[in-house]
């Protein structure tokens, strides 16, 4: 049991690593300049969407692990 | 360098000392007042003093002015506001029963004085990558991240002594990263939240004479989340804070609504007859760290509590080793 914990804490880190690097690729040089003044405001808009979809992927991966690390457990 | 040595000294001693020495007499007040709540966790009926955030909130202002004296750094005077509305927010949960949605909406308000001030870097850094510039995305994680970290801190406050010694873990974790990475002046003005935690954890730790409440718990997670905003280290505190995380995740995957603990009607720990804690086969009761930590059979508070602590010093770990990788880049 205890070593399932660890293991999904590990898990954790290593999805909260990868997706980190994600975001840095995919947001990182993301930019809009053809909307003149308001180009920061619509490349933020993205930028959010982007961002609430990849969190969203997250929490579906992470809800599969501890599912599987756990399935002995869950069975409450 | 001495003229950050002197100051972190002086705050970290006020910090320590005025818990250590406010919260017996709050005690007494509080007892005496017949501010106790039940000791569910015990085999004879045994009442607390609740909440012992007074004393918190108390230490944290105090040595906060003192560094503010020192520095003149408008993050501080992000932390002492922030910090106080929050605990002002647990202290009405505390007297008054409030709906579910009462403290993640005031929370997020709580959070603006941040922003007001200037206290931020929108810059988020990730380890080996570096950082992404987030201007808008940032502001709303402002304001999401107090109110996440205050119900987190909030929701693994269920054993004697849990939350105050997760804490200390958990904030002197964060202090190590931040000196780390060299950030200098707030790595000082995080390390009163370790000293507080580490001196209400005498009082806290089992069998508790106090409990924080949720003014004390709103309190520690709100400090701790300025701290990530302000120290630009929000990440590598969401690393510290993974086991509380998980706590929070588990019940919520498991409820699958934002909803209160005392409206979850089933019960997802109870006790054995020598009064260990043992999980439930409760289907409706929510799935929770405590109750994972019990599936492998029945444990005593204490050993529940040193489980939760082992895996806050795992994660404690982790959290040092991303402070490393944040200077190296692929």
């Amino acid at each position: 049991m205890k070593s399932g914990l660890y293991s999904f804490l590990f898990a954790m880190w290593g999805l909260i690593i990868i997706g980190g690097g994600i975001m840095v690729v995919l947001l990182g040089p993301f930019s809009i300049q053809q909307y003149g003044d308001f180009h920061w405001i619509i490349t933020s808009g993205i930028k959010v969407t982007i961002a609430l979809i990849l969190v969203v992927i997250w929490i579906l991966i992470l809800s599969k692990l501890k599912n599987y690390i756990f399935k002995k457990e869950l069975k409450f | 360098m001495i003229e950050l040595i002197i100051p972190a000294i002086i705050s970290c001693i006020l910090a320590f000392f005025v818990v250590y020495f406010s919260t017996p007499p709050l005690i007494k007040i509080l007892v005496k007042k017949n501010y106790t709540v039940k000791d569910m966790n015990k085999k004879e009926n045994i009442m607390v003093a609740r909440p012992g955030g007074i004393s918190i909130i108390l230490a944290i202002v105090v040595s906060e002015i003192i560094l503010y004296g020192f520095f003149q750094l408008n993050e501080i005077l992000a932390i002492i506001i922030t910090t106080t509305a929050a605990f002002l927010i647990g202290y009405v949960d505390d007297r008054k029963v409030m709906g579910g949605w009462f403290k993640p909406v005031t929370l997020a308000i709580a959070a603006l004085p941040i922003i007001f001030l200037g206290a931020y870097d929108s810059n988020l850094t990730f380890p080996l990558f570096g950082d992404v510039q987030i201007p808008l995305l940032y502001l709303g994680l402002i304001i999401f991240m107090i109110p996440i970290t205050g119900n987190t801190i909030n929701s693994i406050d269920v054993l004697n002594g849990v939350a105050s010694g997760f804490m200390v873990i958990a904030s002197f974790t964060l202090s190590i990263c931040l000196f780390i990475l060299q950030n200098y002046e707030i790595a000082i003005v995080s390390l009163p939240l370790g000293f507080v935690s580490l001196a209400f954890y005498k009082y806290h730790k089992i069998p508790s004479k106090i409990f924080p409440g949720d003014s004390g718990a709103l309190t520690f997670g709100a400090m701790y989340g300025v701290i990530a905003i302000i120290g630009g280290v929000e990440i590598i505190a969401a690393i510290a804070l993974l086991p509380a995380v998980i706590n929070s995740f588990l019940f919520l995957a498991s409820v699958k609504r934002v909803v209160e603990h005392r409206q979850i009607k089933g019960k997802p720990v109870e006790h054995t007859d020598d009064f260990k804690l043992k999980a439930t086969n409760d289907k409706t009761a929510p799935v929770t760290l405590v109750r994972l930590i019990l599936a492998g059979g029945p444990l005593t508070e204490k050993q529940v509590g040193f489980v939760i602590f082992k895996l806050a010093i795992f994660s404690g770990i982790l959290a040092i080793i991303t402070a490393f990788m944040m200077g190296v880049s692929l």
